[in-house]
């Protein structure tokens, strides 16, 4: 029998306007010095925002600071330590912050020469206004909670899933919360609670979704 | 022609024209008045007629008006170009009245009385001085202010300072600036004739037209004859490569019979070809649109040296024929290659032509960058991106200050 959710899950979507700090770093020093004391929208910014930006390149650095260091510093093994920042683990921007200038600090105390960036690629921090707007899809079904999942932006997956954490502080994300207490799914919801997001591109994350949909379908029978 | 929006969700998905749809709700009735300089030809008189029928279909009655000047005030503007691009050009006392005065004649034939009034370029940037209290004013810059000359900032600074914000290209084009300063890239519309899909029997029509073998590699450039897009560094690095590998070099641009020194670096270019029978230099008239889409599609590989620039949207072009790209690390490229993902940053004429036989003798590296360019000029570089972030811009100005704007139904 389908289960119908008293509650149906409406889908939201967060878009954004970038906006130009006019800070700018040349190597890791500058770098980190300006990371310390940006509003903290800056850095979600720069740790979410690539994943929208650059939704078709997988697997691909998590974050701007590691894409710099590798691509521009040539500074491989850090840029390896901070895309392995587990973005995703984090309740708190603050503390991600925390994080990410821990593991360039450690790197500057090595005290190794610093490498600038050539002219025209260096860090420039953006900061960003977001706008967060319901769209029109909504379901009170799996079948229409699957059917929805094909037809919303890319947008709209990242703020479900990367966005809820940092938005409520909790540990689980919209998708998963909404099947768990509407529809009783708690496999299904737990299962999309330990995909590591962030090591998808936006349209392999929502093909991963639909398969695990689609395989709860199977598993429980049409519903 | 007018396209509808409903027209570009083949390319960029059905959610993302609903999401300008969900934005255009609530901007309905809002009047928007545009004003720039010049009605045709340039970068901002191509995209205001592409987007200005789309902020319509949405709702928004969106105008756009010319400001009118004697040839005294475009000289004055130019050289203000020109400073503002960094070259040392005193901005004279003359000069100041003579753009003061153009303004106040502009003022009393203008009708500026919308909600939001959208000013291009630094030709019109004085009539912020009508701006009435309740009605926003943004400043959208086009140009390179990465260094510009102090004097000529200094003229334009006091004037910005008063509009509520003001658009740039890239993001090292940002100043200190008591407003709010946004990055919105410049955008290429997928269903223009420059970019639209051809067929094969065209593209070879064209290419054969120009003398261009179509079985050999063709590697191209496409730009003005300018030195600040290095067309003799372009020939230097065919050069490197030819030592090694066969292929053909293509500088097409447009005509240069207006631009003295655009005729002069031609003359260079074709000087230095000379005796080189697969160097072809074309120049093209502005209108030919098709024939600039076909050269692209032919190219194996495709350049745009350039030693500074505004945006460069002939990246972008490139890159959705999903082309691998060659390009100077200048103005907003680094935005639109990610190097060795979606295309190659250089620096030198000795890396272009490394990386030009890179790409040569690997084929399957040089589709890979081409196909990832295409993807991220679909998600980033293409009009509706373009008309969401004007959208977005438009709702921000009534939440000032604000980081999070909720907006509910």
């Amino acid at each position: 029998m389908t289960r119908i959710a008293r509650t149906p899950f409406r889908f939201w979507t967060r878009l954004t306007l970038t906006k130009l700090t006019g800070r700018r770093a040349s190597d890791l020093a500058e770098l980190v010095e300006h990371l310390r004391v940006v509003p903290l929208s800056v850095v979600f910014h720069h740790t979410h925002h690539f994943l929208v930006q650059h939704q078709h390149l997988s697997p691909e650095p998590p974050n701007d600071f590691a894409f710099w260091a590798t691509h521009v510093l040539q500074e491989d093994r850090l840029g390896e330590q901070l895309a392995a920042v587990d973005t995703v683990q984090f309740e708190h921007l603050r503390v991600l912050r925390e994080c990410i200038v821990q593991v360039i600090e450690k790197f500057l105390e090595t005290g190794q020469t610093l490498r600038t960036a050539p002219p025209g690629e260096e860090f420039h921090f953006m900061d960003a206004v977001s706008f967060v707007l319901p769209t029109r899809h909504r379901a009170t079904t799996l079948a229409e909670f699957s059917e929805a999942l094909r037809h919303v932006g890319s947008a709209t997956l990242a703020y479900h899933l990367f966005e809820s954490r940092l938005r409520v502080g909790t540990e689980t994300n919209d998708f998963s919360h909404w099947l768990e207490q509407e529809l009783g799914e708690a496999a299904l919801a737990r299962a999309i609670c330990r995909l590591d997001q962030y090591t998808y591109t936006m349209e392999g994350l929502r093909q991963r979704l639909l398969d695990l949909v689609s395989r709860e379908h199977t598993h429980r029978g049409d519903r | 022609m007018t396209i509808a929006l409903e027209a570009y969700a083949s390319f960029v998905g059905a959610g993302t024209i609903d999401e300008l749809r969900l934005l255009g709700r609530r901007l309905r009735g809002r009047t928007v008045q545009n004003v720039n300089s010049t009605a045709v030809g340039g970068g901002v008189a191509e995209i205001l007629n592409r987007l200005l029928p789309l902020l319509r279909e949405l709702g928004i009655d969106a105008r756009w008006d010319v400001i009118r000047g004697g040839d005294e005030f475009f000289a004055v503007t130019k050289k203000l170009h020109n400073a503002l691009h960094g070259q040392p050009l005193p901005i004279t006392p003359h000069d100041v009245d003579i753009f003061q005065q153009t303004t106040e004649e502009n003022l009393h034939t203008l009708d500026i009385s919308d909600d939001l009034v959208f000013i291009h370029d630094p030709q019109p940037v004085q009539l912020v001085a009508a701006a009435k209290p309740r009605s926003r004013w943004i400043w959208r810059c086009h140009i390179d202010l990465s260094a510009p000359d102090p004097q000529a900032w200094e003229f334009l600074r006091p004037w910005v300072e008063r509009y509520h914000a003001a658009v740039f290209s890239a993001p090292q084009f940002a100043r200190k600036l008591p407003i709010d300063q946004v990055l919105i890239a410049p955008s290429i519309d997928p269903l223009a004739d420059k970019n639209r899909d051809l067929d094969p029997a065209t593209v070879e029509a064209v290419v054969t037209g120009l003398g261009i073998d179509p079985e050999r590699p063709l590697v191209t450039q496409v730009s003005r004859f300018d030195r600040l897009k290095d067309p003799l560094g372009v020939i230097e690095a065919y050069r490197l490569v030819r030592r090694y590998n066969d292929c053909q070099l293509l500088l097409v641009g447009g005509s240069a019979t207006d631009d003295p020194e655009g005729a002069q670096v031609l003359a260079e270019c074709r000087d230095r070809a000379a005796g080189d029978p697969d160097v072809h230099i074309v120049e093209l008239p502005p209108t030919a649109n098709l024939e600039i889409n076909a050269l692209q599609r032919a190219s194996t590989v495709i350049l745009q040296k350039s030693l500074r620039e505004g945006f460069g949207l002939t990246v972008a072009e490139a890159l959705w024929k999903a082309k691998p790209v060659v390009a100077g690390a200048v103005g907003g490229i680094p935005l639109q290659i990610t190097h060795k993902y979606s295309g190659i940053l250089t620096h030198t004429v000795e890396g272009a032509a490394y990386w030009i036989k890179q790409l040569l003798n690997a084929p399957d590296f040089a589709r890979r960058l081409g196909e990832n360019g295409r993807e991220h000029v679909r998600w980033n570089f293409l009009l509706t991106r373009h008309l969401r972030d004007y959208l977005l811009l438009f709702l921000s100005l009534d939440h000032p200050g604000e980081s999070l704007i909720s907006l509910p139904d």
